[in-house]
C-alpha cells in the first residue's frame, strides 16, 4: 500500500515546468479580475451621486393631517403630519394583524416590533412619520390618504398601507422604509 | 441535411482567384441559393426570414434615431418630440423603431409557437431552439431598455418595476438594483448606460441569429410531416428561388400590415401616459407593460401570498419574490422544453391530443396578456392564478403525461409519400 503510494507520488512528481504552468495562470487570472473591477464597479452608483446622501428640510408649514413629498436619493419621502384620531388609529392595531411585524425602521434595531411609537417619530413628536414612498413590492409611490385603512394605497398592484405606513393587504412584503432621519430643531429635519 | 459537397462553381476569373482566398460568395451560395428545403414548408415557416429583416430595419431605423436623441433626463423627452416635429421624416423614422419593435415580437411569437406545434425543438435541434429562446431573451432585454429610452412616465415607471425584481432577490437584492440602476433610483445613469446597450444588444442579437441560422443549416428545416428529408432530389426544392419567393411574398403581405400601424394606428400599440414625461414622485394609476410582456406580467402579479412552511409562520418565500420566481421561470422553462416534451412524434398533426392541448395553450397565453392588462383587483388575481398554474402545468405535466398515454396516427413513412397522399385525394 505504502510502497503503490510512494510510487506513484514518483511519478506525479511536479515539474518546475508544471510550477511555471500554474504559477504563470494564477496570476493571469489575478491580473483579469483586477482589470475586470473597474469596468463592474463604474456601475455602482457614482460620487455625486452618493454625495446627495442627506438633506435638511423645513417642517414648520404641515399642519395636521397634511403631508409633503420630497426627493431624496431619486425617491420620494413623505412626511406626514398625523392627527390624533390617526395616531389613535395606529395605535390600537395589535401586532398579530400585522403582514410585516418588524419596525423597518432605520433609527432602531433591525428587529423592533412595527408598534405605532417604533414607526412614527420620537416621545413628544409622535404626530410625525417619515417615510421613503416607494412601495416595498416594486417601488410605484403609494397615494397618500387613501386605501382600506386610511393611510396610503399603491395603485400599481393594490397594496394598503395603515396610518403608520404597516402594509396590511396586497403583494407588498414589508412596511414602507422609514429612513434614518433627525430633528435639528422643532421645525427642521435632516433625513439621511 | 448539410449535402457535404458544395456545388459553387465561380464564374468568372476574380470570382475563382476570391474563391481561393476568402470563399464567402461560396458560403453564401450554399446557404442561401442551394440549400436545400423541404418541399412541403407552408406559409408559417416564412417568419424566420421575416425576423431577420425585421431585425436589420429595426438596426436601420435605430442607428438613424441615435443621430438625434439625447440620452439626458432633462432632454430625452424633449429630444424625442424634437425627432417627432423637427428631424426631417423624425416622425416616419420613430413611428417604424417603435410599430416595428411590436411586430418583431408579432412574428416572434408566431415563430415561436410554430416551433411548439410541429415540434421544432425536438431531436436533433434542440441546440437549435436553446439559440431561439437567447435571442427571444436578449430580444426582451432590448426592447425593455428601448422603452425607457423616451423617459415618458411609462419609461420610468415600467424601468422602476422591472428594475424592482431584483431587489426581490434575498440579501443582495437591493445592492444589485443599486448596481443596474447606478443610483438609489432610477435616473440619469441608468438612462444613459440602458441607451448604451439598448445599441448594443441587438448586434448580439445578430450574432446569436448566425448561430440559429448555422444550427439550422446543420440539421436542415423540420416540415409540417416531422418525417425527415430521406431523398434530397424528390423531397427538397433548392432555397433560391422556391423559399426565397416564398419569404418574400410572406413578407410583403407583413409589411403591408406593418404599414398599416405605422400610418393609422401608430399609437394604438402604445401607452398614453408616455407622452407625460417622467415625473420620480408620482407614480400613474396603472403601470402596464408593452403588450408584448402582458402574459408575463399577469403571471408577476398571480403570486400574492406567502409560502411558508406547512403548518408554521415561517416564510419560505414572500410573495414578491415568489411572483419573480415564477415570472423568470415561465420564460427559463422553454430552454428544458426539448426534454420536457417525451413523445418521439414530431409534429401535432400526427398528435390529436397534443394538438388539442396545443390550442389551449395558445389560449391560456392570449388569457394571460388580457389578465396583465387588466387591474389587480378584485376576480383577475384569481383568474391569473389559474392560467398561471395551467401554464406550468402545460410544460410539467401534460407534456410528459402525453408522450406516454397519447396513441400517435401513422406516420407517411416519407415526405414524398405525404405529399402525393394529398395530390391523389385533394378532397381530404
Amino acid at each position: 500500500m505504502a510502497k503503490k503510494a510512494a510510487a506513484l507520488a514518483v511519478e506525479a512528481e511536479p515539474t518546475r515546468r508544471d510550477f511555471l504552468y500554474v504559477a504563470t495562470a494564477t496570476l493571469g487570472a489575478v491580473g483579469a479580475v483586477a482589470t475586470a473591477w473597474p469596468f463592474i464597479d463604474q456601475m455602482n452608483p457614482d460620487a455625486s451621486t452618493r454625495a446627495l446622501a442627506s438633506i435638511e428640510v423645513d417642517i414648520s408649514a404641515i399642519e395636521p393631517g397634511q403631508a409633503i413629498t420630497l426627493k431624496w436619493r431619486g425617491k420620494p419621502v413623505f412626511i406626514r403630519n398625523r392627527t390624533e384620531k390617526e395616531i389613535e388609529e395606529a395605535k390600537a392595531v395589535e401586532l398579530s394583524q400585522l403582514k410585516d411585524p418588524v419596525a423597518r425602521n432605520d433609527n432602531l434595531a433591525v428587529d423592533a416590533p412595527a408598534t405605532d411609537a417604533n414607526r412614527g417619530a420620537a416621545e413628544g413628536k409622535e404626530n410625525w412619520i417619515v417615510m421613503v414612498g416607494s412601495c416595498t413590492h416594486l417601488g410605484c409611490v403609494p397615494v397618500g390618504l387613501a386605501g382600506d385603512f386610511g393611510g396610503w394605497f399603491c395603485p400599481c398592484h393594490g397594496s394598503h398601507y395603515d396610518t403608520a405606513g404597516r402594509i396590511r393587504k396586497g403583494p407588498a412584503p414589508e412596511n414602507l422604509l422609514v429612513p434614518v432621519y433627525s430633528f435639528l430643531s422643532d421645525t427642521t429635519l435632516r433625513i439621511g | 441535411m448539410s449535402q457535404g459537397h458544395s456545388t459553387y462553381q465561380p464564374t468568372n476569373g476574380f470570382m475563382k482567384w476570391l474563391d481561393q482566398r476568402l470563399p464567402l460568395p461560396r458560403l453564401m451560395y450554399d446557404s442561401f441559393v442551394a440549400y436545400p428545403v423541404p418541399r412541403n414548408l407552408n406559409g408559417w415557416y416564412t417568419f424566420g426570414g421575416i425576423l431577420s429583416i425585421m431585425l436589420v430595419a429595426q438596426i436601420l431605423t435605430g442607428v438613424v434615431l441615435a443621430m438625434h436623441y439625447v440620452s439626458n433626463t432633462a432632454m430625452a423627452f424633449d429630444s424625442v418630440e424634437h425627432i417627432m416635429r423637427d428631424v426631417n421624416y423624425g416622425w416616419l423614422m420613430r413611428r417604424l423603431h417603435a410599430s416595428g419593435a411590436s411586430m418583431f415580437f408579432v412574428a416572434v411569437y408566431i415563430h415561436i409557437f410554430r416551433g411548439m406545434y410541429y415540434g421544432s425543438y425536438k431531436d436533433p435541434r434542440e441546440v437549435l431552439w436553446i439559440l431561439g429562446v437567447l435571442i427571444y431573451l436578449l430580444m426582451m432585454a432590448t426592447a425593455f431598455m428601448g422603452y425607457v429610452l423616451p423617459w415618458g412616465q411609462m419609461s420610468f415607471w415600467g424601468a422602476t418595476v422591472i428594475t424592482g425584481f431584483f431587489s426581490a432577490i434575498p440579501w443582495i437584492g437591493t445592492s444589485i438594483q443599486e448596481f443596474l440602476l447606478g443610483g438609489f433610483a432610477v435616473d440619469n445613469a441608468t438612462l444613459n448606460r440602458f441607451y448604451s446597450l439598448h445599441y448594443l444588444l441587438p448586434f448580439i442579437i445578430a450574432g446569436v441569429v448566425i448561430l440559429h441560422v448555422w444550427a439550422l443549416h446543420v440539421t436542415g428545416q423540420t416540415n409540417p410531416t416531422g418525417v425527415e428529408v430521406k431523398n434530397f432530389r424528390k423531397e427538397t426544392v433548392p432555397f433560391t428561388p422556391y423559399a426565397t419567393i416564398k419569404d418574400a411574398f410572406a413578407l410583403v403581405i407583413f409589411f403591408i400590415v406593418f404599414a398599416w400601424f405605422v400610418f393609422y394606428l401608430p399609437d394604438y400599440l402604445g401607452h398614453p401616459d408616455n407622452y407625460v414625461e417622467a415625473n420620480p414622485l408620482k407614480t400613474p394609476t396603472h403601470i402596464v407593460p408593452e403588450w408584448y410582456f402582458l402574459p408575463f406580467y399577469a403571471i408577476l402579479r398571480a403570486i400574492t401570498f406567502n409560502i411558508s412552511i406547512p403548518f408554521t409562520d415561517v416564510v419560505l418565500i414572500n410573495s414578491k419574490l415568489g411572483g419573480v420566481i415564477a415570472m423568470f421561470a415561465s420564460i427559463l422553462v422553454l430552454f428544458f422544453l426539448p426534454w420536457l416534451d417525451t413523445s418521439k412524434v414530431k409534429s401535432a398533426n400526427y398528435r390529436p391530443l397534443y394538438r388539442q392541448f396545443f390550442w389551449i395553450f395558445v389560449l391560456v397565453c392570449i388569457g394571460l396578456g388580457w389578465l396583465g392588462a387588466k387591474p389587480a383587483e378584485g376576480i383577475y388575481p384569481t383568474i391569473s392564478l389559474v392560467l398561471t398554474i395551467y401554464y406550468f402545468a402545460h410544460f410539467f405535466i401534460i407534456l410528459p403525461w402525453l408522450g406516454w398515454v397519447e396513441k400517435t396516427k401513422p406516420m407517411p413513412p416519407s415526405i414524398a409519400d405525404a405529399v402525393l397522399a394529398k395530390q391523389t385525394q385533394p378532397a381530404e
